[in-house]
């Protein structure tokens, strides 16, 4: 029956850590090997489940950040210091061990190479993390869809994946800087907060009638999405993903 | 068998099993979380309707829909996304209140919101005192970002099933997923069963 994998329970997977990497000071990668991963678009996420020697779970979901990749699956981890499993990945998490994932999850904030472009991300801090598997599925599959990244990072040493993108940008990928804490000496990109302004100039116009994803903190997705209505974009068009620092 | 994670100790108390559902934790902020840009609809555009398989479809206007009578609830709210904020103290019109002598034979509903969101119940879920039309929170009134001007609540259900600037309740005989359901999630959405995606 064509429905039932659709349907199909999401249970409880095993997943092995195979590499933890730094992006920032305070943003880990943790990649995994989960066998029998039945593969994810871009922008989904998955629930995490710890547990603890006297049977303690907490389960919090994470968005995915790779690329679909046969059984391969990255997640960016944020490490928020009052959380309860973010110390957890980011701290304590290495080569060889296991958790357990289940997933994908979400069907809405995920953008498919078929519905083409233009494409506008918006990322506020590590709301970036499922817009890169965006960006990253774009460059898997060679594409020519013209994406832009407007990422906003409080400083340079702040800015996740930035060695990536700035291999990755060019072509019809754009990738732009907003720094709004400090600048490096000679920063000639953006150095405030993202505004109406900023959007119109970073584009695409809304007759271009761009697919418009928006992710980050809650003040930020409520602040661009706003703004993006208010330039006349269509707010069907403008797909947001919020988190909060509870998400820890 | 929940395979053990090496190291990890849980960091807060735990939670009381007879008011967190499974896999939830306790929060007290309040996250916010939806799909598009917060919708502005001005109090003298907004009206509220009762339509689909009814005897007689109603609409209030702003006015006349605070005029209605109104309860203070207070109740724990419990979202998919993981948390879940215990005693939160609402203003709203019973969905009873809403419906009193309606005649339908539908057996279910869709809430309908600004911004295009659905999303579906049994009829009755949300009505015996189980469901409210809010439009305060904590003594203010309901703010955009969290539904304002009025929303859903549902507290029994997870919290996508309490629409966010709600406009109205389509009764009907037959089931319709709404916005979430179409989209992963589970169709009836029972946090103590953690129904949380399709399958659950």
């Amino acid at each position: 029956m064509a429905g039932t994998a659709l349907l199909g329970r999401l249970t409880w997977q095993i997943a092995e850590v195979v590499d933890v990497v730094a992006e920032t000071p305070r943003v880990k990668t943790i990649a995994f090997d989960v066998p029998g991963w039945p593969g994810h678009r871009a922008g989904q996420h998955v629930d995490i489940r710890l547990t603890a020697e006297d049977g303690y779970q907490a389960e919090r979901s994470y968005s995915i950040a790779s690329a679909p990749d046969g059984e391969r699956l990255e997640l960016t981890v944020e490490r928020l210091d009052d959380g309860e499993v973010s110390p957890y990945l980011t701290d304590e998490l290495r080569a060889g061990d296991q958790i357990e994932l289940r997933g994908p999850v979400g069907g809405y904030f995920v953008w498919e190479p078929s519905q083409g472009g233009p494409v506008l991300l918006a990322g506020g801090g590590s709301g970036v993390v499922p817009l890169m598997a965006m960006v990253r599925l774009r460059a898997a599959i060679s594409g020519d869809v013209e994406m832009r990244l407007l990422l906003s990072s409080r400083g340079w040493d702040d800015v996740i994946y930035r060695d990536e993108l700035e291999r990755l940008n060019g072509d019809s990928l754009t990738v732009v800087h907003a720094l709004t804490r400090s600048q490096p000496p000679g920063w000639t990109g953006f150095a405030r907060r993202v505004d109406a302004e900023m959007l119109a100039e970073v584009g695409p116009s809304p007759a271009e009638r761009p697919h418009v994803y928006v992710c980050g903190p809650t003040p930020f997705v409520e602040v661009v999405a706003e703004a993006f209505v208010q330039l006349g974009h269509d707010p069907r068009q403008v797909k947001t993903e919020r988190f909060g620092p509870t998400g820890g | 068998m929940a395979l053990v994670s090496r190291g990890f100790r849980g960091r807060r108390a735990p939670a009381d099993p007879t008011r967190v559902p499974p896999g939830q934790y306790v929060t007290n902020d309040f996250p916010v979380l939806s799909a598009g840009p917060t919708p502005h609809t001005s109090l003298d555009q907004w009206d509220f309707s009762i339509a689909g398989e009814v005897d007689e479809p109603r609409r209030w206007t702003w006015e006349e829909f605070r005029a209605l009578p109104s309860e203070d609830v207070t109740v724990d709210i419990h979202c998919v996304t993981k948390w879940s904020k215990l005693d939160t103290v609402w203003q709203g019109v019973s969905v009873d209140t809403l419906l009193d002598g309606i005649e339908t034979s539908a057996k279910h509903v869709v809430q309908y919101c600004d911004g295009g969101y659905t999303t579906n119940v049994p009829l009755e879920d949300v009505t015996g005192g189980k469901a409210w039309v809010a439009f305060g929170y904590a003594g203010e009134p309901l703010e955009p970002e969290h539904g304002g001007p009025a929303r859903m609540l549902v507290p029994h259900l997870y919290f996508w099933k309490s629409g966010k600037w709600i406009r109205g309740l389509r009764l009907q005989a037959g089931d319709e997923p709404g916005f979430w359901e179409t989209n992963g999630y589970h169709n009836y959405g029972d946090p103590w069963r953690e129904q949380r995606y399709w399958g659950d």
